[in-house]
């Protein structure tokens, strides 16, 4: 028996959430005392591959193949569930993803397997028996879900399991599944990714405004924060309803639900749908020149103030902080 | 003037949820969700995939059918999807257990009643499995697009663009597809006084559900617990903040 975990290569290399999940998947293993397969779909080169065994991976499956360059999700699940089948896996682990959320249920439903998604925390082990806990209700509550099926899938929520390196080294061995053209019927066109960019839902540390910023002309303070700090950028619904910023920076209820080591809010009120979806990032920093703004109760740390002063000073002292 | 005679199927699936604004609380002993006092609405989303509907069949060619998975007391909430401006409704009689349970019963009935075209939300706002989209589509072997901001249909064939982390995809597929609609797909349409008054004598049939083999189950509720009282830091004094951050929160 065996422990499989999906790694998820962007144009060829692992990013950490990757990293993340072969470790989670290794916790597992070494609790169940099984063996951990990784496996890889797409083009990615040997000694990216052989990264993984640092991580728990004592064996990589790599699928390369020309017509899975581009992940489908009804291919991408018919091999995983193939491979899990051959590996005689008994968790599937995977990244909770925008591609892993279309593929996890995809690989469950074939397997007869349970699906736990959006996981936060290692599963409690009891025989056949998994107790895993997930954010439900849009991050305002928590849920325990057992898992009793004899295959079970996870997918990890990015950012909510720390990686470690153990030192390992894994085998590449190719892996060759039987490809059904009926899984092919999606097109990948195109694909745009700004790779300059640290994406949201990956972020370690994430600058979000707000209405209080007043135009999208004023971006700029938030921005030069965000690149002193490493940071992804976000904002509040109404930015992006008004198009101040793209839709893909909202976070909340209805947006993105995020969970990086910082959060910093600048002119945000704290509505309870946008505090959804960000109520679990370790640190809340607000800035607000409204004392009695909600946020507040939720922050760690606040500043009452005009963000126009405020941010470009906060810039400045951070940089002085990373040049010391 | 010519009107095309291909008419297209387009079934919505839509969830009962708790408005945005509820609380969250639990009973029995925090297992399970307490519903005194919730308010219940269209799932957002949802919201979103029937407008997209909506628009797709203005023009008359194509009908939009509303499913819903829920005990009687979701058809309020059925009622108003109608008043935007479906045709007609189905609920599969019975509590929505899981992800996978409701999935199951839109692929059985769909498997009944074929269409060409399947939306849902992303996500439920309550469970946020953003399983129900997959599953249907696996269950019937279709193709699907769990995240799509943007859907475009030209004669048989789908123009979906999704979400991916720092990016978007733009793909194609040809009908039927099943597509998880995020924002961007659609406005959300709010009913006029002509679709509420209509939306009383539009069909809706109720359906009993299927058996489904339990997987999972939840077995408890916790509420995150309450963060300490907020440090405040001078206005004048954002070196003070960096140096808290540091070396109290440790996240810089
Ligand atoms: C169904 C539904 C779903 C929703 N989903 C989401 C969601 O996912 N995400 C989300 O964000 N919202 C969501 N909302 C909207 C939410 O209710 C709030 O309206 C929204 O979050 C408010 O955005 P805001 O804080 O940017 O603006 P406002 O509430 O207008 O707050 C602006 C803040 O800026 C402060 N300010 C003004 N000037 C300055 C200045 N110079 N310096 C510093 N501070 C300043 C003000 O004091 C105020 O607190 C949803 C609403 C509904 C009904
Ligand atoms: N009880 C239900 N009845 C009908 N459709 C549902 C139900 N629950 C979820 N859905 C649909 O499935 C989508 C994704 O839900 P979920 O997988 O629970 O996040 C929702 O946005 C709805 O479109």
């Amino acid at each position: 028996m065996s422990i499989l975990v999906y790694v998820e290569n962007i144009e060829g290399d692992f990013k950490k959430s990757a990293f993340e999940v072969v470790s989670y998947a290794k916790a597992i293993a070494d609790q169940t005392g099984d063996s951990l397969t990784a496996i890889s779909i797409g083009q990615v080169a040997d000694e990216n591959l052989s990264k993984l065994g640092n991580y728990g991976a004592s064996k990589v499956l790599n699928v390369q193949n020309e017509q899975l360059k581009n992940f489908v999700n009804k291919a991408y699940g018919s091999i995983l569930a193939e491979a899990a089948k051959s590996e005689q896996a008994k968790v599937v682990v995977l990244s909770n993803s925008f591609s892993g959320k279309g593929l996890a249920p995809r690989i469950a439903t074939k397997l007869n397997a349970a699906l736990a998604d959006g996981a936060i925390e290692l599963p409690e082990i009891s025989g056949d028996t998994f107790k895993l806990k997930k954010s439900a209700f849009s991050s305002k509550a928590f849920a325990t879900e057992e898992l009793t099926t004899a295959v079970k899938v996870i997918a990890v929520n990015p950012n909510s399991y720390e990686v470690k390196e153990t030192g390992g080294s894994a085998t590449i061995e190719s892996f060759t599944p039987s490809l059904n053209q009926d899984d092919f019927s999606v097109i990948v066109k195109e694909i745009v990714r700004a790779t300059d960019k640290i994406s949201l839902p990956e972020a370690e540390i994430v600058v979000s405004a707000g209405r209080g910023l007043k135009g999208p002309e004023n971006w700029g303070i938030i921005e030069e924060l965000a690149e002193v700090l490493g940071a992804a950028t976000a904002c509040s619904k109404p930015v992006s309803d008004a198009d101040w910023r793209p839709h893909s920076e909202h976070v909340g209820q209805t947006g993105i639900v995020v969970s990086p080591n910082l959060y910093i809010a600048i002119g945000i009120s704290g509505a309870i749908q946008h505090l959804a979806g960000v109520s679990s990032s370790k640190t809340i920093v607000v800035i607000n020149k409204d004392p009695e703004a909600p946020f507040f109760k939720v922050a760690d740390y606040g500043i009452v103030g005009d963000a126009f002063e405020v941010v470009p000073k906060l810039t400045e002292a951070l940089k002085k902080f990373k040049n010391s | 003037m010519f009107k095309t005679l291909i008419i297209m199927k387009i079934l919505v699936c839509i969830s009962n949820v708790p408005d945005t604004t509820s609380k969250i609380t639990f009973t029995d002993n925090n297992t399970a969700f307490n519903s005194n006092g919730i308010q219940y609405i269209i799932n957002p989303y949802d919201e979103i995939a029937l407008a997209k509907a909506v628009e797709l069949a203005e023009g008359g060619n194509a009908s939009v059918t509303v499913i819903n998975v829920g005990d009687q007391s979701t058809e309020p909430t059925i009622r108003k999807a109608l008043a935007v401006g479906a045709d007609e409704a189905v609920r599969i009689n019975a509590a929505p257990r899981d992800a996978w349970f409701v999935a199951n019963q839109i692929a059985n009935y769909v498997k009944e009643n074929p269409v060409d075209l399947i939306l849902t939300g992303r996500e439920s706002i309550d469970y946020n499995g953003t399983q129900v989209t997959a599953i249907v589509a696996e269950l019937l072997n279709l193709p699907s697009v769990s995240i799509a901001k943007k859907l475009t249909i030209n004669n048989n064939e789908a123009t979906i663009e999704r979400e991916i982390e720092g990016g978007k995809e733009v793909v194609s597929t040809s009908l039927p597809v099943v597509v998880g609609t995020a924002e961007g797909v659609a406005e959300p349409k709010i009913p006029n006084m002509r679709g509420i008054m209509s939306a009383r004598t539009k069909p809706l049939n109720v359906i009993e559900p299927i058996d489904v083999t339990v997987l999972s189950k939840i077995t408890g509720y916790e509420s995150p617990t309450p963060r300490g009282a907020v440090t405040l830091v001078d206005a004048g004094n954002v070196d003070e903040l960096v140096n808290l951050l540091h070396s109290k929160a440790k996240v810089i």
